[in-house]
């Protein structure tokens, strides 16, 4: 094994590494490609789903069972664990590719599904389940019947680029990367531009931040390219710290190296020789493929001092935040590597003339640095023919919510949201009504009914009131309560306020405050009067907290309740002059009553009260005392007899 | 060079490459802040410094941005002040509304702000966080309810003091600025110095107060009350009075301390002049015996806590001179009581500094005497205006009066201890009358005055070349520190002094003097030295008296007993 891994790593070396600019190779080197990439295998290969979202599902006992089936029958096969292909909500997925065969993909393989699965595949039979589709390819023989992998609904409308390989290859091996063209268009860029043209180029192909600002790329790196400095840095920030939002994870799990790569284009066009890649330590195991991705790169001489001889240095390190949402703003992340307390500070000056150490930093986001690889390969004007006027290539999804489909996404950019949550992810859960759509985190706002064919582009999305944001895509139906999901929000932004700006620290927690009491059971003393008073304050307080915070974090803080109370005003309405949520959600307004005459005196929902509202006794039919009561709904679930009803 | 800006529709020039805030205050105009400290990186936490800016629409704070040729701003359009009243009002809503409680009420930044404000009803309501009072340490009391977070004290301690006792602590609304795991001050490193005090726009920090004891100890018949009052004292009251800064109040204080109800009035500067006696000796004992090198100064209690945590190399440098207060202190209990007639036990001994470190001192276990403390309460002169408020007495319309004797007269030399570089200065002009026999001709050695950081001069004392050097600021002593860790031998005697400009801007001052009231305490202390013909400690009677009748020597064995110490090693949390 030790050995093969020396000679294919000779041969990616001088042959394909050192030739760069080669495209055509001998059928020979061809044949030894294609087995690297594990299209010529002589036994079966089966790759399993394994990125967080599959070991969820179940996918590490999927694996151990799949080992166990063929240690058990004696059939040689490789298993190969993968990233995740998008489809997180039919993981594990585990296909098999027979010698001379399309891959074929096969959803929900639990460890009990294991056997049914192998029993007929690798007897060249197709068990009777549903089958999620066969990978195309070029040579081999296709499996009768079964749709491609490009004409699933999931896929057929996507454009991959970042996720081009995510879930198909090897995340381990930097020979399937390189067997796949990796790290060629980092040596040629390297050879071809200087940093400055690269900067040009990046710029004119349109590339802007995917981290939820939008910034310019190209323009952004000569900012840092243009400040005389002994050091420069780049900074990856993969602190993907947004409620609903797993995009960067599932790249750095599927495919670290084109990551890497992207990392070092990045760095030669800023003329940075090191990077940091800022990373939640809540990512277990994107932090173990990007360790491996790391020493193998450096093995091969991408990473290190003199890169394959064109005087080029680049050092990657990684650096693990303790998960603090603030930390993915610039100067709270510089200050976090730094050893300090992850706050933002005013800018300018800003990270590029004075950041990591006081050098300048360029921090760019996951998404946007493995755009690059892509965009080298295929060039910069193929990537600038992607997409809008102003927004260009192709932008990562990531889905959830209760939407049928959820998972990762990547559409070219111009493509309309209807388009994503119904087309591709076939619309609301459960054939529930569509409500709205969260885009953007906890930063970004509500797109409703109305606004669902508007394109995604930068411009488009600020105009309908939300943002790009970083890419979460939580969708709402008709049981959701649009105050509850402000509520939520502003629970979640008021705790992860880093506490330093006053309009954010007290601001935020006063909003939430607000949310709360509407939401509660009305408290003594505090009249309708009141709580219309509130809301009326949550828009003023709202706009000054936007206005005045110090970082993008607490200017941020409030769209969630201003983009709510935009489209949803009737909801807060309802919990104010009712005190009734619509969606039956917010337990604090929910009223229980005991039907005297289905009641049977069990004491069941009594024993189950803890507020101890509920009176009553053996043969005494029960009662609920509506002041005590606080709507958890304990005893709703806990009555086998239907007496108990919400009004 | 310079360029236009538009500020209120009226076109102003101002300098290139100039924070706005700075150019707006050179034209007159005021804008808030809580958080802003000059000439440091801005923090931009309280945003009360918002302007608008006119091309943009948008808010920016004037702290952080710079001007720009063209720019068009406006200071207190609508959408500013609401917004700065709505920060206010939110700041409020987190803060005990104990205002008429406030040790700072009536000088307190938030209550300033809030009326400028027009704050006048509770529109933003909410729960408050629970603080506890930390009143752990000896000399600070924290109170985080009070705290706006608004981080000048952090960066005081980090930055001036090279401390960092404190920092912010927890996230979001339960952020307070605490020292490190949220435990009492007195486990951190803190060396007392007040600084933070000195910074706080609100009553979060604030001195541990003495008035009990002292009011109890001035009821007893049984107790003779005696109080001493260093030489930063007299001049930093007078604007406190509506008087001109730095004044000198020397008589009108013996006086109101008198009638306050004071037994005796004594003045530091008296044991100042001690301490010169004695601490000139040891230079001059470890110069020619060989003893360590360079002597570093001990008067100091926050130097010397910091050196016994994070310079601990440096103890055996320390002077063993107690400070001042202390050497007074011993001395009244000691060589007074004996001469009265009093047992120490009736002595209730007072001490009024600008300093809250002291309090620390008074109670630290090497500063008593067979069990009973030198010096039993300490104010700082923030209470002595209270308590000369709290008696009720007029301080313009009251007659000038004496100290006592015999521990009440003083050479300008103790006085001039209050200033960075005095008390080099003393001990230079008495270490040159013990080594050549003969006095200096010139005693104003320019080279040790002023507020410097690190100031230094080379003294030629007969054949001997003295170098010295003179440190404010406990951030800037780690920088010469470090140069003599680094092998640099040239310097024979270092003043060290943790607050910045010394003594006279020390923790215990009055809270919001500008550096210009600062600055006239100094030249004060310095025309008295000037005006008066008593220049060297050594020729101070009393002490000579005090040497004849009591001490015998400086560095004899009654001297070890009353006036020496010893420092320890400390660990930095406990």
């Amino acid at each position: 094994m030790n050995t093969s891994k020396n000679s294919n790593k000779d041969f990616l070396k001088d042959l394909v590494l050192k030739n760069y600019t080669k495209n055509s190779y001998s059928n020979e080197e061809e044949a030894t490609l294609a087995s690297i990439r594990n299209e010529h295998s002589p036994f079966p290969i089966i790759y399993i789903g394994a990125g967080t979202c599959g070991l969820g599902a179940g996918a590490r006992k999927t694996v151990n069972a799949t080992k166990k089936y063929l240690e058990d029958k004696g059939i040689e096969a490789k298993i190969i664990e993968v990233g995740c292909i998008g489809l997180c909500s039919s993981e594990p997925l585990l296909d098999v590719k027979l010698p001379g065969q399309n891959r074929i993909s096969f959803e929900h393989i639990t460890e009990d599904r294991v056997e049914l699965i192998l029993d007929n595949v690798l007897n060249n039979k197709l068990p009777d389940v549903e089958i999620l589709a066969q990978f195309r390819s070029k040579s081999d023989k296709a499996w009768d019947g079964i749709k491609f992998l490009d004409e699933h609904r999931f896929f057929a409308p996507q454009t991959r680029v970042v996720l081009k390989d995510c879930g198909l290859i090897d995340p381990i091996s930097i020979e399937e990367y390189i067997a796949r063209g990796g790290y060629k268009g980092y040596l040629s860029v390297i050879n071809k531009y200087s940093p400055m043209e690269l900067c040009d180029e990046v710029e004119k192909s349109g590339l802007r931040g995917r981290g939820g600002g939008g910034f310019p790329t190209g323009k952004k790196w000569k900012f840092a390219n243009s400040t005389p400095s002994d050091q420069k840095y780049l900074i990856c920030n993969a602190d993907e710290g947004d409620p609903g939002a797993f995009m960067d994870r599932a790249v750095i799990e599927g495919d670290p190296h084109r990551l890497l790569e992207g990392m070092a284009i990045a760095a030669y066009g800023i003329g940075a020789s090191k990077a940091y890649i800022y990373i939640r330590a809540e990512y277990p195991l994107a932090i173990e493929r990007l360790k491996i991705a790391i020493k193998e790169s450096t093995d091969y001489g991408l990473l290190g001092h003199n890169i394959f001889g064109n005087g080029v240095d680049f050092e990657v390190k990684l650096k693990m935040g303790a998960g603090a949402f603030v930390c993915g703003e610039e100067t709270a992340l510089i200050h976090s590597i730094e050893g300090k307390r992850g706050m933002p500070r005013p800018r300018p000056p800003f990270p590029a003339v004075s950041g990591l150490f006081g050098k300048p930093t360029i921090i760019n986001n996951v998404e946007t640095l493995s755009n690059l690889p892509e965009i080298v390969n295929k060039g910069f004007d193929w990537f600038a023919s992607i997409g809008t006027e102003n927004s260009k290539g192709t932008k990562v999804f990531a889905l959830s919510g209760k939407v049928a489909t959820t998972g990762l996404v990547e559409v070219p950019m111009g493509t309309t949201i209807r388009k994503i949550i119904y087309d591709i992810a076939g619309g609301a859960l459960n054939g529930k009504k569509f409500k709205a759509v969260q885009i953007g985190g906890p930063s970004g706002g509500c797109i409703t009914e109305e606004n669902l064919d508007i394109q995604i582009d930068y411009q488009s999305l600020i105009a309908a009131g939300a943002m790009m944001g970083s890419g979460g895509l939580v969708v709402m139906d008709e049981d959701t309560c649009m105050v509850d999901i402000a509520k939520f929000f502003m629970d979640f932004i008021q705790r992860e306020s880093c506490g330093k700006c006053i309009p954010c620290r007290e601001g935020t927690r006063r909003m939430l405050e607000i949310l709360e009491s509407i939401t509660s059971k009305p408290a003594q003393g505090i009249d309708t009067l009141e709580r219309f008073k509130g809301v009326l304050y949550l828009e003023k307080l709202g706009q000054v907290i936007k206005d005045t915070s110090l970082c993008g974090l607490g200017q941020t803080a409030p769209n969630p309740v201003l983009s709510t109370l935009k489209w949803f005003r009737n909801e807060y309405e309802e919990h104010i002059f009712e005190r009734k949520c619509p969606a039956n959600v917010c337990t604090g307004l929910r009223t229980y009553i005991i039907d005297v005459d289905k009641c049977t005196a069990c004491m069941a929902c009594l024993k189950k009260c803890p507020t101890t509202a509920i009176i009553g006794a053996k043969k005494v039919p029960h009662f609920i005392v509506a002041d005590k009561c606080i709507g958890c709904g304990a005893c709703f679930d806990a009555c086998k007899f239907g007496a108990i009803s919400i009004v | 060079m310079n360029i236009n800006i538009k500020v209120n529709n009226k076109t102003i020039e101002v300098k290139k490459g100039e924070l706005i805030l700075d150019a707006l205050n050179k034209n007159g105009i005021k804008i808030p802040t809580l958080c802003h400290i000059k000439d440091s990186f801005p923090s931009g936490a309280c945003r009360m410094c918002l302007v608008e800016n006119v091309k943009t629409g948008k808010l920016i704070t004037s702290c952080s941005n710079y001007v720009e040729d063209g720019m068009e701003i406006l200071t207190h359009s609508r959408k500013v002040i609401e917004s700065r009243k709505v920060i206010i009002e939110l700041l409020l809503s987190n803060h005990p509304d104990d205002c008429l409680y406030c040790v700072r009420n009536g000088n307190c930044e938030l209550q300033n702000l809030a009326k400028e404000l027009d704050v006048r009803e509770r529109r933003v309501k909410g729960n408050k966080n629970n603080n506890f009072i930390d009143s752990s340490n000896p000399s600070i009391v924290r109170d985080p309810a009070k705290c706006i977070l608004c981080g000048r004290c952090v960066q005081r301690c980090e930055v001036v003091m090279g401390v960092s006792a404190i920092d912010f602590v927890n996230r979001g609304s339960k952020t307070i600025v605490a020292p490190a795991y949220n435990k009492g001050l007195n486990t951190s490193s803190c060396v007392n110095c007040g600084q933070c005090i000195m910074v706080c726009p609100t009553g979060a920090l604030t001195e541990k107060s003495h008035f009990n004891g002292l009011k109890s100890a001035l009821d007893d018949p049984t107790k003779t009350v005696i109080v001493q009052y260093a030489p930063s004292i007299t001049v930093s009251i007078a604007k406190e009075f509506g008087l001109q800064a730095g004044r000198d109040l020397n008589g009108v204080i013996n006086a109101a301390l008198r009638k306050i109800g004071f037994d005796k009035v004594f003045d530091t500067s008296f044991s100042a002049d001690l301490t010169i006696m004695e601490e000139s000796a040891e230079l001059i004992d470890r110069v020619v015996n060989g003893g360590k090198l360079p002597m570093i100064t001990s008067c100091c209690p926050s130097w010397v806590k910091y050196a016994e945590e994070f310079a601990n190399d440096f103890i055996p440098n320390i002077s063993s001179c107690k400070s001042p207060q202390q050497m007074m202190g011993a001395i009244i209990k000691s060589y007074y009581a004996e001469k009265v007639g009093l047992d120490p036990k009736d002595i209730y001994s007072v001490s009024i500094m600008p300093c809250t470190a002291k309090k620390f001192e008074a109670q630290r276990d090497e500063m008593t005497n067979k069990g009973i403390s030198d010096v039993d309460a300490v104010l700082t002169t923030r209470e002595l205006i209270e308590l000369i408020k709290l008696y009720g007495i007029d301080i313009d319309n009251i007659e000038p009066e004496l100290t006592d004797s015999p521990l009440g007269a003083r050479s300008s030399a103790g006085k001039i201890f209050g200033a960075s570089g005095g008390v080099m200065e003393a001990a230079l002009r008495t270490a040159y009358f013990k080594l050549t026999g003969t006095e200096l001709i010139n005693f104003k050695i320019h080279s040790v005055r002023g507020s410097e950081a690190i100031k230094e001069a080379r003294i030629k004392i007969g054949d001997l070349e003295v170098g010295v050097a003179v440190v404010n600021g406990l951030a800037n002593a780690k920088l010469l520190l470090d140069e003599i860790r680094n092998g640099r031998s040239d310097l024979h005697f270092i003043e060290i002094m943790a607050c910045p400009n010394g003594c006279i801007n020390g923790g215990g001052q009055p809270i919001g003097s500008e550096t210009l009231a600062v600055a006239a305490r100094t030249k004060a202390l310095y025309d008295i030295d000037d005006k008066e013909s008593l220049k060297v400690s050594h020729k101070n009677p009393e002490i000579k008296e005090l040497y004849d009748d009591y001490l015998e020597k400086p560095l004899g064995h009654k001297s070890h007993e009353l006036l020496h110490t010893t420092y320890n090693k400390r660990k930095v949390f406990l």
